[in-house]
């Protein structure tokens, strides 16, 4: 099979069920997706999340590269290691990935520059992309293929990290706000993550994984592969590039508006023109949630039908291991209102149109 | 490898038999099935006292990843459903042959269950299909 990341042979030893996900040989679980959502939303999972790309932006127009390549703006970011979410849009606005971006140094400092995570699945597009756009700037992109990423999430994941860190790295881990990362030793820890509960994601040597990986392993820390990894975003209300939006979708029809910064409005970012045309014209259609709290599972591509106003389709579904029943993301007309049907297996389905997220924290969140 | 008991038979949609003699068998999905569907969530068993012939649909066994429909692999009644699946379909995952059976059936034509594989049989089907 393809690509292996550092943590591979630890995954076999494991009993991990791999799977090839975009040419990577990763773990789709290692006996029960469902005990291991369980153990992220309750207690403490890692995943090896190494097959991501890792792209290190810096040169003197980094910022001003950002600011014409990213559809957020990375002006807003004020402190040293705040990160953002963004979307990278094509000239007709419709999402060619999506992306965290991190400030590395302070905001405006000599030698400023920025580290990008976007999708595996993406990587050679986004990178030819990147390329593409930053030839009239001043800057270098620079990949980090030897970097391992393992994220951490749950409640108890910064104690159980702390455990097993060396002291600097294990303070910075206690005052790391929400959504910042940084620099600790050769490491990058960031609390940032994928599943709607507190974690971390931290880039570490690829030589350094295997180690680190024993020991959160030792202090209780439940491996976990990309089956809950699903679970837990699906609940979480985050989109899934590929499922929820695509190169044809514009962040508008994939309830990313509020990662759109229009202001200021000289910022000249790709896909600008196409995206203020759909809003002064209006989208036609809305990513929201779906419920089913009878049996039965939501599934992606399944029709979705809206008496009277039309029809949509599930993008993502999947039974909700928190809540006992089947939650879903679905594009659906913008005259959706609070109830649609959907098609399974010959029949129409009841369902509740809701607002994302399902879960956070550990709890239910819509109504 | 996936655990194919030697004392079961099998149909190659995956379901396995006990025969429990006096015309009666239990069914269930084998390990193989289970270890492909992945955790099970929602299980939807046949009405007690349906009749239905081999390869009716049966019912349906929905994981985490799909849904799959479950076959009666031999023809009769229906007169027994595991009710316990309703609170606890994990148990198709941790224990195929026991508690996680589908359903009883009473035959309407013992002759059917020469038709069944064994399990060198259904082994070799499922090398077969991977």
């Amino acid at each position: 099979m393809g690509h292996k990341t550092a943590l591979h042979a630890q995954h076999h030893a494991l009993g991990a069920k791999l799977v090839d996900f975009s040419g990577w040989e990763m773990p789709l679980h290692y006996g029960s997706q469902v005990e291991e959502h369980h153990k992220v939303r309750q207690h403490a999972g890692m995943f090896d999340v190494s097959h991501m790309t890792i792209v290190d932006v810096s040169g003197a127009q980094a910022r001003s590269y950002l600011r014409h390549l990213l559809a957020n703006d990375v002006a807003s970011l004020q402190h040293k290691g705040k990160a953002l979410y963004s979307a990278m849009l094509n000239e007709a606005g419709g999402v060619i990935d999506d992306l965290i971006v991190y400030l590395m140094t302070e905001p405006d400092a000599a030698g400023e520059w920025y580290r990008v995570v976007v999708n595996c699945g993406t990587r050679e597009n986004d990178l030819r992309w990147m390329a593409d756009q930053a030839v009239r700037f001043d800057v270098a992109l620079t990949e980090q293929p030897e970097l391992a990423m393992i994220a951490i999430q749950g409640p108890k994941a910064r104690q159980r990290v702390e455990q097993v860190v060396s002291e600097s790295r294990a303070r910075l881990v206690s005052e790391l706000k929400p959504f910042f990362g940084q620099e600790s030793e050769g490491w990058f820890i960031a609390r940032t993550g994928y599943t709607g509960e507190d974690g971390l994601e931290i880039m570490l040597p690829e030589d350094e994984a295997e180690s680190f990986w024993q020991q959160l392993l030792a202090a209780g820390v439940a491996p976990c592969g990309l089956g809950a990894r699903d679970t837990l975003r699906l609940e979480a209300g985050m989109n899934l590039y590929g499922a929820d939006m695509d190169e044809g979708v514009s962040p508008l029809e994939a309830a990313m508006g509020w990662t759109l910064a229009l202001e200021p409005v000289d910022r000249d970012f790709v896909g600008r023109a196409a995206v203020e045309a759909l809003k002064a014209s209006g989208a036609a259609s809305k990513l929201v949630g779906l419920v089913l709290t009878e049996r039965g599972v939501l599934r992606a591509h399944q029709k979705v039908v809206v008496e009277g106003v039309g029809e949509g389709e599930i993008t993502s579904g999947s039974f909700s291991p928190t809540l006992g029943y089947s939650i879903a993301l679905a594009r659906v007309p913008v005259g959706t209102g609070s109830t649609a049907a959907v098609e399974m297996r010959g029949k129409q389905v009841p369902v509740q149109v809701v607002r994302p997220p399902f879960v956070r924290h550990g709890e239910k969140v819509f109504s | 490898m996936s655990n194919v008991p030697n004392e079961l038979k099998y149909v190659a949609s995956h379901e396995w038999i006990r025969d429990e003699g006096n015309g009666i068998v239990t069914v269930g999905i084998t390990d193989h099935a289970q270890d492909l569907l992945g955790d099970v969530v929602f299980v939807e068993l046949p009405d007690l006292g349906a009749e239905v012939a081999a390869g009716d649909d049966a019912g349906v066994v929905e994981s985490v990843k799909a849904a799959s429909d479950i076959y009666a692999p031999l023809s009769g009644e229906v007169v027994a459903i595991n009710e316990a699946l309703e609170d606890a379909p994990e148990s198709v995952n941790s224990d195929p042959y026991g508690d996680g059976w589908f359903f009883q059936l009473k035959l309407s034509d013992a002759a059917e269950l020469g038709d069944l594989l064994d399990a060198d049989g259904y082994a070799a089907h499922c090398e077969s299909e991977s």
